[in-house]
């Protein structure tokens, strides 16, 4: 899919990037802890987070991610904003919870940029 | 290690509790690596392994220093700070356990993963300590050249 398709479907505004959305995703990751966006997603994902604070940014730079999506219509500040456009990591802002946007994005044919992580369910204390 | 010529060597200055700018030297270390073409994953690791030094710099410092030192077959980063120190290493490399502030988590950290992503994305891992004086981290990642 094209970021103009996802825009589409997920009925969202284009912050940061209105000349990328010939840009081509096949996977996705979704969280707001951003040490596990760093453990588990790949280059070249979607990012769907509902946290708008520049950190998400550089977590994007670091990884290479593709474009962000910020869901249930968060307002990113305008460093956040601004260090997007210096970067060239695009943002969209969708009204859609994070569940819905992932549905409707699966639905579509975007897949998770992994499905499990390894080794065995565990929990603390 | 020792005898190993070395390509590139650098350093950054990280300022304590300037949480704008947490990132910042991780993403510049980014930069000089793809520049160097030294291979993706490579990069995606030494770029996560720094990035998460950076934010415990921020976040548990008052200052410190990353140390990038580029070989052909791999890439050390090296962090010495002043800070607050680490009293239990084993217990803050477990998983899930934080001392945190509420400014830490709403930058989406604090979760108590940092260090165990930086010991998981590194070859190589060392990390010394002193309560009040400050952390010392090595990470060490390979590749075949």
């Amino acid at each position: 899919m094209i970021l103009l398709e996802i825009k589409d479907l997920l009925d969202a505004e284009v912050l940061v990037g209105e000349n990328q959305m010939d840009m081509e995703v096949k996977t996705a990751f979704g969280a707001d802890l951003m040490s596990d966006v760093l453990a588990f997603a790949q280059s070249g994902s979607l990012l769907l987070t509902g946290l708008t604070n520049p950190q998400v940014i550089r977590t994007a730079d670091v990884l290479d991610i593709a474009a962000i999506i910020i869901v249930r219509g968060k307002r990113p500040s305008p460093d956040t904003v601004q260090l997007a456009g210096d970067l060239g990591i695009p943002i969209l802002v969708t009204r859609f919870i994070l569940f819905e946007t992932a549905g409707r994005l699966y639905q579509a044919g975007i897949r998770g940029c992994l499905v499990k992580v390894d080794g065995s369910v565990h929990g603390h204390g | 290690m020792a005898d190993e010529p070395l390509i590139y060597e650098n350093q950054f200055n990280v300022q304590g509790g300037n949480f704008n700018d947490a990132g910042k030297v991780a993403s510049h270390i980014k930069a000089i690596l793809k520049g160097f073409g030294i291979p993706s994953e490579a990069v995606r690791k030494t770029a996560l392994v720094a990035y998460e030094s950076e934010i415990n710099i921020v976040s548990y410092a008052r200052k410190g220093v990353i140390h990038l030192r580029l070989a052909r077959d791999q890439v050390v980063i090296e962090t010495i700070d002043e800070g607050l120190g680490i009293a239990d290493i084993e217990l803050a490399m477990q998983e899930g356990y934080s001392t945190a502030t509420d400014k830490i988590r709403e930058m989406g950290f604090g979760a108590g993963m940092g260090l165990a992503n930086i010991r998981n994305f590194s070859d190589i891992f060392q990390i010394s300590s002193e309560p009040g004086k400050g952390t010392s981290l090595k990470m060490i990642i390979k590749w075949r050249p």
